[in-house]
């Protein structure tokens, strides 16, 4: 059995398990179980990857395994990773631990909702180990439907039109998507024979750049939808706010980076020249991403709209930094889709565990909470300190290393921009400060909350393994820019060779 | 060659004893985490003095000049091949000076809040923020790279903001933080627009390429243009715009008056001595650029420095509660520091302005932190900071009233305690280069004498105020840190700077000039006359003065109204005209869009729908008819 499919059996066994279990206990172990054995087998790729690489393996995927799948179509089911995708593995991998434990009290068709959680978190795995852009689909669908069991059943508020609204957005993107990538099939063999949607042998091919700049939109808009390209993002708000805890971290948390990573793996990379070409339009978008989530988010009063219109701004500097095309910004996008899919995840998580005992999630109703839920409220300043970017924490070494990036463009184009996107630090500040004060500071606005108890040992597990990992990338982030860079370096060739 | 590596250590100690007291403090008594804190402290302030000794006089200096030593370095993050953060020791003058102000002044404060905490809430808190804020300070001084200096300012900027917020059920702390978080980070934007401007146009951070006469800053000199500006003064002015905001420099000083919410340690701490030089020591750190390629960027630092000071002197004359007197006087105090920089030149006699600017940093440090301790003393014995509720105090309180009047005399400029000889060669390495600035910071002297003799004759002279219960002394761990210092006000003045910290790190020979020393005291003397005169006894001439000034004076008491003028940019401007319209935009036009073409598919499919009735009459209706419509247009087209 090779290391990456173990990806998408471990899930597939934990809901058999989870098939057979009695009671509401029973599952909650089964799952944390299983997704305990993912953590362990995430960090031992990372490990093995790290070792195959040190001993001098240079191939631009590691661990390969391909198999026909679908003959008369040539379809595979083609795995193989590379840094990117061995970061994103571990990212995937960490939230949805820290998912299944912030879920702990999910008492309602506890059975159904471990299954559809893990279901879709197969659905994520299978996404970033294909290499095959069939099977890649495959499983972005996985990801993205059981979404709408999610939030229908167990969510909160307006969850029938929320779940509608999300669901048809990404199948709108998915339709987009669709539709690029049966362009890129199509034009994947120019000289005749046998089609293919393997990546690596599309990225070899030089495809027409009219054909390139056709299907180049369709792509960027379809997985930008999921990454929250503006004027696209609305379903984040809504989706977020009616979502139950876990899925909310788990949406924000990796969801939104199929987006990014998708734009990056799929559009930008297979069609270099549409990139280059169009890059303009999608940096304007994403620079209004940027500035205008952070300002959405200052208004707002619920604490999950808040939280979503800056992961709008967040994931918006993803895909300004994937457009930047070059390797310290594309480095600062995967750092910052993993800074944030963490760091969001906390935010979401803590959400849930505030409103499990408040009952509300508008800041103006309470306050004062540092007094009565110390540990909760300490675990939410450091998630807005990481978030407004202070150094020690992701968040910093992933803006600082997209703004460098970006900056080293020779024209004045790109420098503007930047400076927009750089400014956004400020805006950045004033909304997370703003709910720190409202919410945690000041005196206790409603006595009931004085009986409030704070943090149980599985959230203060859930809570902690968030912590620890962007304190751990911020505090040494050395190893993560350098695994990262790493799997980049053909990406950027091949951008640089259509640049000249 | 001696090994400096050991240097780590006195930053890392706090950083290790903030972590501990962070995770375990609530596990310890109170008393015991202000000890173990205290005693970390101690260690580092050992180890700074110990470099100190073998930096300026084990070293074998190069070429006369005191050598910059990287004690310790490592590549913490990789931009691309030339850019890339360090982290490290960057060991010349100004930086192992800096580690004894720092180290010193941050031991005095640990040992003071021993007793001043005593009975608070949070009292490990306390102590594990002070060594997080004494670590941050510390990384940012001895830093060898543009970049690492601005991961440690933002870590000032964060320690400074759970400080300022300590007593976080009191509404104003919690405002007041937030409100030095977000304008210093507003500044900070600029400081980091700097760094990336930097960034293109050299391609290294690292501060001694930077500041190298023959590396690609200082080479490239002011030759590339932009907006008529050569992009290096572009850089060290949004740099710069970084130290003014921390720095409390006009207009981005709006700040550090409402920062007084922290306890008094803090502001004896932060807000006096170590964190709001921070970016004076920026731009002295950035100097050769400054000079060399970047003089309008100079002379920008130069005046805001000498108009922040006087605004800030005219304010404080005004305000009645103390720790805002000594917020004004403080940035009263930086500006001093600023303009001497931003007068200065480069090398020898030329360089006397750095050299006092350096050197009024460190005696300032001081006698300003020794007059908030005292504030913090006094506050401790009569519980309010009013100015007039207190008076008469100098019996009730000794040792306070002794080291407070100590410390005036410094601020002032008395020979011989410390302020007079630093600000001496502050005014004549002005009056050498400007003399419009001169004669601001002249008329400063002595507004400065006047408003801190006033804030002493009305808190020690005067009538004596109905206190609810007598006023005591305060404790010895708190009255003995209040002596030591005092000690330093008067003595840091002797420390021979130009032999130790200038701008080219070579000694030069330097005097006292009479001729602008007796001017100085004697304006000095006079604004301590006046003072004498208004508040020693209870007099109406204050109030007959201030009704004269009328609207003048009115202005100066609301701070020249620049709170209000912030409340309505972010208030009403950004808040309800930029933001407000943008949640309203997306929920109504963006999402509108959305609703809508999911209501157009609805509805459309509502219309269409009446085709799939079921009826077979229906269909076969429209089958015929179809079909012969289609026949008939066939036989049309045929026919043609």
């Amino acid at each position: 059995m090779d290391n990456l499919t173990l990806f998408i059996i471990i899930p597939l066994l934990t809901i058999f398990g989870i098939l057979f279990c009695r009671d509401h206990k029973q599952v909650k172990i089964v799952s944390a179980i299983g997704m305990s054995l993912q953590l362990i087998n995430a960090g031992i790729l990372i490990t093995m990857f790290l070792l195959q690489r040190a001993a001098g393996n240079t191939d631009m995927m590691l661990f390969v395994k391909d198999v026909v799948w679908y003959p008369s179509l040539n379809i595979h089911y083609f795995v193989g990773v590379d840094g990117i995708s061995v970061a994103m593995i571990g990212l995937t991998s960490i939230v949805i631990f820290a998912g299944i434990f912030a879920s702990w009290e999910v008492k309602d068709l506890s059975k159904e909702f471990f299954i559809s959680l893990i279901f879709l978190s197969s659905g994520v795995f299978g996404f970033f180990i294909s290499l095959d852009l069939f099977t890649l689909f495959l499983f972005y669908e996985v990801a993205v439907i059981p979404m709408y069991l999610l939030i229908g059943i167990w969510g909160t508020g307006p969850r029938h039109y929320s779940a509608m609204k999300l669901t048809l957005m990404l199948m709108g993107g998915s339709a987009l998507i669709l539709v690029g990538l049966l362009g890129l099939y199509f034009h994947s063999n120019p000289s005749g024979g046998p089609l293919t949607f393997s990546i690596p042998a599309i990225s070899l091919v030089h495809i027409p750049p009219d054909v390139q700049r056709f299907f180049f939109p369709f792509l960027f808009v379809g997985f930008g939808v999921l990454g929250a390209l503006f004027p696209f993002h609305t379903w984040s708000p809504d989706g977020h706010a009616s979502a139950p805890t876990a899925v909310s971290m788990l949406h924000a948390g990796v969801l939104m980076k199929l987006g990014g990573y998708g734009c990056f793996r799929v559009a930008v990379f297979l069609l270099p020249d549409a990139a280059h070409q169009l890059a303009w339009i999608f940096i304007i978008l994403t620079t209004i991403s940027v500035i205008y989530g952070a300002f959405g988010a200052i208004w707002q009063k619920d604490l999950k709209y808040i939280n979503a219109y800056s992961s709008v701004s967040h994931c918006g500097l993803v895909l300004f930094a994937i457009l930047m095309f070059n390797k310290t910004a594309m480095n600062g996008a995967i750092l910052q889709m993993i800074s944030h899919g963490i760091m969001t995840a906390l935010f979401f998580a803590l959400i849930g565990m505030i409103y499990g005992r408040t009952h509300t999630r508008y800041i103006n109703e309470m306050g004062g909470l540092m007094k009565v839920m110390p540990f909760l409220a300490v675990c939410y300043v450091i998630a807005g300190l990481a978030s407004l970017g202070l150094p020690g924490f992701s968040g910093f070494v992933a803006e600082m290393t997209i703004f460098v990036g970006a900056f080293q463009h020779n024209d004045v184009f790109h420098r503007v921009v930047t400076v927009i996107a750089v400014s956004s630090i400020v805006v950045t500040a004033v909304y997370i400060l703003r709910v720190v004060g409202m919410l945690l500071l000041g005196r206790i606005k409603n006595d009931h909350y004085l009986e409030i108890t704070d943090a149980k040992w599985y959230e203060k597990l859930s809570t902690g393994v968030l912590i620890f990992s962007i304190t751990a990338i911020g505090l040494a982030p050395l190893w993560l820019s350098e695994l990262i860079n790493n799997g980049l370096g053909p990406i950027i060739d091949r951008l640089l060779v259509v640049a000249h | 060659m001696i090994n400096f590596s050991y240097t780590v250590f006195i930053v890392l100690i706090p950083l290790i004893f903030f972590v501990l007291l962070g995770f375990f403090g609530n596990k310890f008594k109170p008393l015991v985490s202000g000890i173990i804190g205290t005693s970390g402290l101690f260690i580092s302030f050992l180890l700074s003095c110990y470099t100190a000794y073998q930096y300026f006089f084990v070293v074998p200096k190069i070429a006369g000049a005191f050598p910059k030593l990287i004690a310790y370095n490592t590549v913490w993050l990789r931009f691309t091949d030339t850019l890339h953060i360090d982290l490290g020791v960057l060991l010349d003058p100004i930086s192992v000076m800096m580690l004894i102000v720092i180290t010193t002044v941050s031991f005095m404060v640990h040992l003071y809040s021993i007793g001043y905490m005593k009975g608070e809430k949070g009292y490990e808190r306390f102590f594990s923020f002070l060594s997080l804020f004494t670590f941050s300070m510390l990384g940012l001084v001895i830093a060898t790279n543009i970049f690492q200096m601005y991961i440690f300012w933002e870590l000032v900027g964060v320690s400074s903001y759970l400080l300022i917020g300590f007593y976080y059920e009191k509404d104003s702390a919690v405002a007041a933080s937030k409100k030095a978080f977000i304008v210093t980070r507003f500044a900070d934007l600029g400081f980091l627009i700097g760094i990336l401007i930097l960034s293109i146009t050299t391609k290294t951070f690292d501060f001694i390429s930077l500041t190298d006469p023959k590396g690609p800053a200082l080479q490239q000199g002011s030759s590339i243009l932009f907006l008529g500006l050569s992009t290096m003064t572009w850089s060290m002015i949004f740099v710069f715009m970084g130290g003014a905001g921390k720095s409390a420099m006009f207009p981005l000083h709006i700040w550090l008056p409402d920062a007084m919410e922290g306890p008094t340690p803090v502001s004896a701490l932060i807000h006096a001595a170590t964190m709001v030089v921070a970016g004076v020591y920026l731009v002295a750190r950035m100097f050769p650029i400054f000079v060399i390629s970047a003089p309008a960027a100079l002379t920008v630092v130069a005046y805001v420095g000498a108009f922040t000071s006087l605004f800030a002197a005219v304010i404080a004359c005004t305000q009645y509660d103390i720790k805002r007197v000594l917020a004004y006087s403080t940035m009263s105090q930086i500006g001093y520091m600023m303009l001497a920089l931003g007068v200065s030149g480069y090398g020898g006699h030329e360089g006397l302005g750095y050299m006092a600017s350096m050197f009024h940093l460190f005696t300032h440090a001081f006698f300003k932190a020794l007059l908030f301790l005292c504030a913090g003393a006094i506050i401790h014995a009569v519980h309010t900071n009013y100015m007039t509720e207190m008076g008469g105090l100098r019996k009730h309180l000794p040792i306070t009233h002794l080291t407070f009047l100590i410390a005036c005399f410094a601020i002032a400029g008395i020979p011989p305690f410390a302020g007079f000889f630093s600000k001496d060669e502050i005014l004549a390495a002005a009056f050498e280069n400007n003399k419009l600035l001169w004669a601001v910071e002249y008329a400063v002297a002595g507004i400065t004498a006047f408003y801190m003799f006033r804030l002493y004759y009305r808190i020690f002279w005067g009538k004596e105020q109905h206190y609810s219960h007598p006023p005591h002394e305060a404790p010895l761990v708190m009255t003995i840190p209040l002596m030591l210092l005092a000690v330093g006000a008067i003595l840091a003045g002797l420390v021979p700077f130009q032999n130790l910290v200038t701008s080219d790190s070579l000694p030069f020979e330097n005097h006292i000039e009479l001729g602008i020393a007796i001017p100085s005291i004697l304006i000095a003397l006079l604004g301590i006359g006046i003072a004498t005169i208004f508040y020693r006894k209870e007099t109406n001439l204050p109030q007959k003065i201030t009704r004269t000034l009328g609207s003048f004076y009115t202005a100066a008491y609301h701070k020249f109204y620049f709170d209000e003028l912030y409340l309505f940019i972010t208030k009403k401007i950004l808040f309800d005209r930029v933001s407000t319209p943008v949640a309203w935009f997306d929920r109504h036009i963006v999402d509108g869009m959305m609703n809508g073409v999911s209501y157009v598919t609805n509805s459309v499919s509502g219309r269409i729908k009446g085709f799939q009735s079921g009826q077979l009459q229906q269909y076969a209706w429209v089958f015929v008819s179809g079909a012969i419509a289609l026949a008939l247009a066939f036989i049309y087209l045929w026919t043609l």
